[in-house]
């Protein structure tokens, strides 16, 4: 039973970052029609965005270590320590967290100025060519952070007071000893939160209103005399925002590198799939539900029974999916069904 | 279509043939006449052409084709290690086997259409992927690659008594070693074989059923055609063709490694095809030339032969400037590859062969202009339809 939640747990966190994603893919694709294969490089972007922060933050300077006596030894001071103290330290401990705030406008820029340079001229096109120019724009992305960044992963460590676990088994009355760490349970409640912000913000706001107006008939919604393609380009930049505060918050849990967000590019859209072509309560659903398969399917029960099993479960349940009900779990009828 | 008759296409043939195997005269001035990169232009080529067959003639996006030519390069090594050096048996079992897959995935796969195609190849072609690293790592060898050993039984050279002495054997074709220039000509040989098939299905009744899928597989369902055989076929030739590509890498160099199945490996012959010019017959191969010659020259450029380079510049001027083309070269050559692609596909959707061709009518209306209002009709009827067209040229 202890093994049983733990599990659902541990899909929890890595289902919430498909969530994410996925909804950002989705909700691009229920507005604009798009296919965007460089969301991927977004959430790199914003889990970039932590690094650089980070990196802002602990710009050092080298000072003279005095408790060595033999020898000059140096060490090196972040200036917020030496301007702030403690105050200072605290801040880099607290720059995962704080990077949220770099992120959103950041993101927002990043998504605004990707929808009108390149994808409002790729509405018309075929999916082919969209999949195809995002697929080369993300690798453009991938590149240009790599020549930043270099090639290897960068620790982002969470802040101090959330490192370690959390004793959820005295918390909910399980078994003594089941433990989760806490960062995964602030990703979790995390995503939650800004799936709970994004659907607000379409259900009860004037503006998303308008948008799910356009995104069940673009064209009246434009006779009406409502400029709808301009808040399609402020969705596309929200969809950024989304995919980069997802990838903020997963730099603590994985150390992100230049070609992270592909891996999770390829799963989210599999989500998509699954949850139903611009369905987005669907993808939030496919997205955990796809996530606690994963990581049933990674127990080592299971991989005894059936080999290699948790490296194939998602793409097996996306071919099913496909085949049997190709418009998804949640998706509408006749929306993509080809 | 317009202007192929049979004899012009045995001209265009025979053309190609010449070209590739002259290959190692021509590429010496732009300094790739050496065997390694030969090599590579003619499998990239073969991978292009069998990419297009099914992506420029039908319109279906696949985005796993590299796991075909894994299973090839991994059938044709344990060819090598099991039966025999021959590149003969590798070759023939590496395409029959990446044919079976390609039977099985296309099978499932083709039941959709569009993005979701393009979401089931890519799917399929990662579990493949995923699987080969991790349960079939007794077949695969996960990380380090299949490879040739000593010790491997090679069960038809022993009965055929061929010695291969102590160490590792080189594939050979009856005692010739599968290495440089010999391996680039067996290599262009089934380039040419497989280009002047490319072309008989082009011009088949086959071929124009393949077409007609592209243009409106809904309007030929209501005629009462069953369209999915014939695209299944297409997918398995298509996927036989990654099969030889992958044995003729093993050939060139006996190992087999996952990575070769990445969906990025699949991104680059997609790239090769669009930057070539899907739908054509000459423009895959071009691409698939372009794409692995800049990537040899790019990728061996680094900080210190572009200093070199622009030593005549004026110190203040080279720093920045070598700086700035240093993120383009060397291991920032996919940088370079990615704004390619970008660029192919927002500026020329045709790729290469549509700039070529649009040169060409270019040129041809200036000489007709020149000559008198005589080809009005002619270049008028040339200009807007057949450029927006998704099969320029041949």
């Amino acid at each position: 039973m202890d093994a049983f939640v733990l599990q659902i747990l541990n899909g929890l966190d890595k289902g919430g970052a498909y969530a994410l994603i996925a909804l950002g893919l989705t909700l691009i694709f229920g507005t604009l029609g798009v296919v965007n294969f460089a969301h991927g490089a977004l959430f790199m972007l914003g889990a970039f965005c932590a690094v650089s922060l980070q990196k802002l933050l602990t710009l050092s300077q080298q000072i003279k270590d005095e408790s060595v006596t033999f020898f000059d030894a140096y060490k090196e001071v972040p200036y917020l320590e030496i301007w702030f103290g403690d105050t200072g330290s605290m801040i880099i401990d607290y720059a995962v967290p704080l990077s949220i705030l770099l992120a959103i406008p950041v993101m927002l820029l990043i998504g605004l100025v990707m929808e009108r340079g390149l994808i409002q001229y790729f509405y018309k096109r075929t999916h082919a060519e969209q999949i195809l120019v995002t697929f080369g724009l993300a690798i453009v992305l991938q590149e240009i952070v790599k020549s930043v960044f270099g090639a290897n992963p960068v620790p982002t460590p969470a802040p101090e007071i959330v490192a370690g676990s959390a004793d959820i088994g005295a918390m909910f009355g399980l078994g003594a000893g089941v433990v989760y760490p806490w960062w995964r349970l602030i990703y979790l409640v995390f995503s939650l939160i800004v799936i709970a912000i994004v659907f607000a913000f379409l259900q009860f706001t004037t503006f998303g209103m308008v948008v799910r107006a356009g995104m069940a008939d673009r064209e009246t919604v434009g006779l009406l005399g409502i400029n709808i393609q301009r808040r399609f380009t402020i969705v596309f930049g929200i969809a950024a925002i989304v995919a980069g505060l997802a990838g903020v918050m997963y730099t603590p849990i994985l150390p992100p590198d230049y070609h992270i967000g592909m891996e999770f590019l390829v799963l989210s859209f599999v989500v998509v799939v699954v949850g139903g072509m611009g369905s987005l309560p669907g993808a939030v659903t496919a997205g955990f539900l796809l996530g606690i398969l994963q990581s049933f399917a990674s127990m080592t029960e299971v991989k005894d029974l059936i080999p290699g099993i948790d490296q194939i479960i998602i793409y097996l349940v996306a071919v099913v999916i496909l085949l049997v009900r190709p418009r998804g779990l949640l998706g509408r009828k006749g929306v993509m069904e080809g | 279509m317009r202007d192929a008759t049979p004899r012009s296409d045995l001209f265009f043939f025979l053309l190609f043939a010449v070209a590739v195997l002259t290959m190692p005269l021509w590429t010496a001035p732009f300094g790739a006449s050496y065997p390694d990169l030969l090599q590579k232009f003619a499998i990239f080529g073969i991978f292009a052409i069998g990419f297009n067959i099914l992506f420029g003639l039908t319109g279906y996006l696949s985005f796993g084709h590299a796991a075909f030519l894994g299973v090839g390069s991994y059938t044709a090594v344990w060819s090598f290690k099991l039966l025999s050096m021959s590149p003969i048996p590798a070759v023939l079992f590496g395409m029959l086997l990446a044919g079976l897959f390609a039977a099985a995935i296309g099978y499932v796969s083709l039941r959709r259409t569009g993005i979701y195609f393009a979401i089931l190849t890519l799917a399929f072609a990662q579990m493949s992927y995923n699987l080969a690293y991790s349960v079939l790592t007794p077949i695969t060898n996960g990380e380090t690659g299949l490879q040739l050993t000593a010790e491997d039984p090679r069960a038809l050279d022993a009965l055929l008594g061929v010695d291969h002495g102590a160490g590792l054997p080189t594939p050979n074709l009856f005692g010739i070693e599968m290495i440089g220039f010999p391996a680039f000509y067996f290599c262009a040989v089934a380039l040419i074989i497989a280009f002047y098939l490319a072309m008989r299905i082009a011009r088949s009744p086959f071929g124009t059923m393949l077409r007609a899928i592209h243009s409106n597989q809904n309007r030929l369902s209501y005629t009462g055609v069953n369209t999915r055989p014939y695209a299944l076929t297409a997918f398995v030739i298509s996927g036989m063709y990654a099969g030889l590509a992958g044995s003729l890498l093993a050939v060139t160099d006996p190992l087999a490694g996952a990575e070769r199945m990445q969906w990025t490996a699949s991104g680059e012959v997609v790239l090769m095809t669009i930057l070539g010019g899907a739908g054509t017959l000459l423009g895959p191969v071009l691409g698939a030339v372009v794409i692995k010659y800049f990537e040899n020259i790019f990728s061996a450029f680094n900080n210190a032969t572009l200093h070199a380079t622009f030593d005549f510049l004026p110190g203040w001027l080279a720093d920045p400037f070598v700086g700035l083309l240093s993120l383009f070269v060397g291991d920032g050559w996919h940088l370079t590859l990615g704004l390619l692609f970008m660029i192919v596909v927002i500026f020329l959707p045709g790729g290469m062969m549509e700039g070529i061709n649009r040169t060409a009518k270019a040129v041809r209306r200036r000489r007709e202009a020149r000559h008198g209002a005589s080809g009005d009709q002619d270049s008028k009827d040339g200009s807007g339809l057949s450029a927006r067209a998704y099969h320029p040229g041949e």
